[in-house]
């Protein structure tokens, strides 16, 4: 008997140190809780990348110079832990393209947001198309591949930029042009280009305007290329710090934003909070007021279900958004069905004339069959879904299906464990109550 | 058990409430949120008193928005779902609201780029499709022993009529929610209809497998009793852990419904209602169903 008291001492201790750490975590901001941008407030864009200028086996290198490139700018202005990834469109899409997810937290103004990532340049190098008369006037962004082919070079091959003033002939005022310096990768093919295609035209694009359509004269091995656009001074000393902080490969389209205010957020957290809350209370009084004993003790079982959920999330870490909130607590009201089914076992076995400790075990083992198959036919429902996800389904899946674990865990063990420990032996009146359910006297 | 003996009340009922909620996807069908077709919803919140919905409407037509629907939220607040905007019109959209010196605060803006709904939308219908064909097979495996009276296939049978019945009724509810309350369809309603079908299966199974034991247990101990006794007592057995189950459940859902945030509310509305459904059927439903296929089939 006293190491079943032990061990249920210990889960209690365990549960209730648990809960403190998670609270010290939240509170002393070591290892808060992760929230989604609906929660926190924030903006999401989703761009497509318009890989029509990109030779196929370079798309994975194009697409990871562009989130490196909006990373970079991203950090620049200073927002607090943004998230900029790349994604493929699943095989049922109508299309296959090619996306960059931005998350910036805490940016709740869609425009600025907009500004922010629009303000990187688009650098493309382009070569006239062989046979193709140079266009002298009338070239637009969407005529443009009828002339110009790509090259090899993009925004990613750009080391630095730098303004510089080339004297002008006879004297007249010094034009300011732009020098743009490659890497070493890019140094190479640009030699290479140049070496491969002399007396070919060369077109410079930025943001998918011609700037300059040079003819290739000689090699150029030393990996620099001039932009002279009849730029004023300071167009061309915004170009040029613009693209110091980088340019992106290819052209980027908006398809897609989510904004969610502060004030939002803050509401949905709250809310979510309270409803957790009055959930966990009221489940658990339910559950007290049918079950009895066994229900006090799925009660505590339940708090300490809530309390290792909400430890995973911190360490896990999951992010969390309404929908999560909304999974978490789905996840409570199905916690407590194990013990349902459990009690409602055990209590066939006591009418069965069986003593309590047997009627117990009995109860357990019996209802294991019925709640595996319940956990799975979740589990199934919570792997499709996070399969089918969108961000916000699948931190509802990711939750929903942890719950499930976790509860299997909580419901079974720490309930077994409590209620073997409490003692109660005796065929008397009280001890009858206590274990029996519903109308029952 | 008198919802054994009383069955047919139970079929009438469960068919008005069927026939209701195919009319009611009749009459006003399901609306697609943005998330599957693409286009623009904002939220918008004014501090302490709303502007009139005809101002508001006027602006908005006067900024060169067609074809948009605009609805009050809350006390102080505005709905509009419209098509793609353009970059201008993005620019001016808290202008819009404000009209006069009553300025306009937007809380929420979503858009959803064509392509993207597209490959949404096609994801919700193979996630469905998943989500069925493996209730499929989790039934043929609950069901996989041969029993008598009864072939093992006609539970399983039974359990797909029910599984209809616990999708139709909150898909119905669902079309009468749309009128009422311009609630659409969007990827939380799809994954609230995911985890209906998974929850409210396995009640239904529970109740037949109960009646199997019994079964099995007379045929042991060779005793004669009529199978609407055998499965009536089954009911018995097990209706106070099916409605206990689901009233937990219910529980949580409830404070979400109630307390919970704006955004997850109509989900968790089409929850309560579904496990609503899923519990009704797997009792006053399934096992009756059951009975009366037995008798029909004993009468040939």
């Amino acid at each position: 008997m006293w190491q079943r008291r032990v061990a249920a001492l210990f889960i209690l201790l365990v549960g209730a140190g648990l809960g403190w750490w998670v609270m010290s975590n939240q509170t002393s901001s070591s290892r808060p809780f992760k929230l989604g941008l609906d929660l926190s407030g924030g903006t999401q864009l989703v761009y497509r990348a318009d890989l029509s200028s990109i030779t196929t086996n370079d798309v994975g290198e194009s697409m990871e110079a562009l989130r490196d490139t909006i990373e970079r700018r991203v950090n620049l202005f200073g927002v607090g832990e943004p998230i900029v990834q790349t994604q493929t469109s699943g095989p049922l899409a109508a299309e296959r393209e090619e996306r960059l997810i931005i998350e910036l937290p805490g940016v709740t103004d869609t425009n600025e947001a907009i500004r922010l990532i629009g303000q990187t340049p688009v650098l493309e190098f382009r070569l006239l198309k062989e046979g193709v008369e140079p266009p002298s006037e009338g070239l637009t962004p969407e005529n443009t591949n009828d002339y110009f082919e790509p090259s090899a070079i993009t925004g990613k091959d750009l080391a630095s930029a730098q303004l510089q003033f080339n004297q002008s002939f006879a004297g007249g005022p010094s034009e300011p042009v732009v020098v743009l310096k490659f890497n070493a990768e890019g140094s190479r093919a640009f030699a290479e280009l140049t070496r491969d295609n002399v007396g070919r035209y060369f077109g410079i694009f930025l943001d998918g305007v011609a700037i300059s359509i040079p003819i290739i004269r000689e090699s150029i091995p030393d990996g620099t290329a001039v932009i002279s656009g009849g730029f004023l001074p300071e167009e061309a000393r915004e170009l040029a710090r613009n693209l110091n902080y980088g340019a992106l490969p290819v052209p980027i389209e908006l398809i897609s934003t989510q904004t969610v205010s502060a004030t939002l957020g803050e509401e949905t957290v709250r809310d979510g909070l309270m409803a957790g809350l009055w959930g966990v209370g009221f489940v658990a009084l339910f559950m007290v007021i049918w079950y009895r004993l066994p229900g006090l003790i799925a009660g505590v079982a339940l708090a300490v279900y809530v309390v290792v959920m909400l430890a995973l999330f911190q360490l896990i870490p999951v992010t969390l958004t309404a929908a999560g909130i909304a999974a978490f607590i789905l996840s409570v009201g199905m916690a407590v069905d194990a013990n349902v089914l459990i009690f409602e076992r055990t209590r066939e076995e006591l009418l069965a004339g069986k003593n309590i400790d047997e009627a117990i075990r009995e109860g357990f083992s019996r209802a294991w069959l019925s709640i595996r198959d319940s956990n799975i036919s979740s589990m199934i429902t919570a792997v499709i879904l996070f399969w089918f996800g969108t961000s916000l389904i699948k931190g509802f899946a990711l939750v929903f299906g942890l719950g499930v674990l976790v509860s299997m865990l909580t419901a079974i063990t720490v309930s077994r464990t409590l209620l073997m420990s409490v003692g109660l032996h005796a065929r008397d009146g009280f001890t009858r109550f206590v274990f029996g359910s519903g109308f029952q006297k | 058990m008198f919802i054994v003996s009383n069955r047919n009340i139970f079929f009438l009922a469960s068919a008005v409430l069927f026939t209701a909620a195919i009319l009611a996807l009749g009459v006003f069908g399901l609306k697609m949120s943005i998330e599957f077709t693409g286009g623009t919803l904002v939220e918008v919140s004014y501090e302490s008193i709303r502007t009139s919905p005809e101002i508001i409407s006027e602006s908005l037509d006067a900024a060169g928005l067609t074809g948009y629907s605009l609805r009050e939220s809350g006390e102080l607040g505005y709905t509009l779902r419209t098509g793609s905007l353009s970059d201008e019109q993005r620019t001016f959209l808290a202008s819009m609201f404000t009209v006069g010196d009553n300025e306009a605060k937007i809380d929420q803006l979503s858009e959803i780029g064509p392509t993207i709904g597209v490959e949404l939308r096609n994801k919700a219908f193979v996630a469905l499709g998943l989500v069925l064909v493996c209730i499929l097979l989790f039934i043929a495996f609950a069901f996989r022993k041969v029993s008598v009276p009864i072939s093992s296939w006609l539970y399983g049978f039974i359990a797909l009529v029910t599984l209809v019945f616990d999708v139709v009724v909150p898909l119905g509810f669902f079309a009468l929610l749309g009128v009422v309350s311009g609630a659409q369809v969007d990827t939380l309603f799809v994954t609230a209809m995911l985890t209906i079908l998974g929850y409210s299966v396995h009640d239904t199974i529970v109740v037949f497998d109960r009646v199997r034991e019994n079964l099995r247990i007379n045929a042991e101990r060779g005793r004669r009793e009529d199978f609407a006794a055998t499965a009536g007592r089954a009911l018995g057995q097990t209706i106070t852990r099916s409605i206990n189950t689901s009233m937990t459940t219910l529980i949580s859902l409830a404070a979400l419904y109630l307390l919970g945030p704006e955004s997850t509310r109509v989900f968790a509305l089409t929850l309560l209602v579904g496990i609503v459904a899923g519990t009704y059927s797997s009792i006053f439903l399934a096992t009756p169903l059951l009975v009366a296929v037995e008798r029909w089939r004993a009468k040939r």
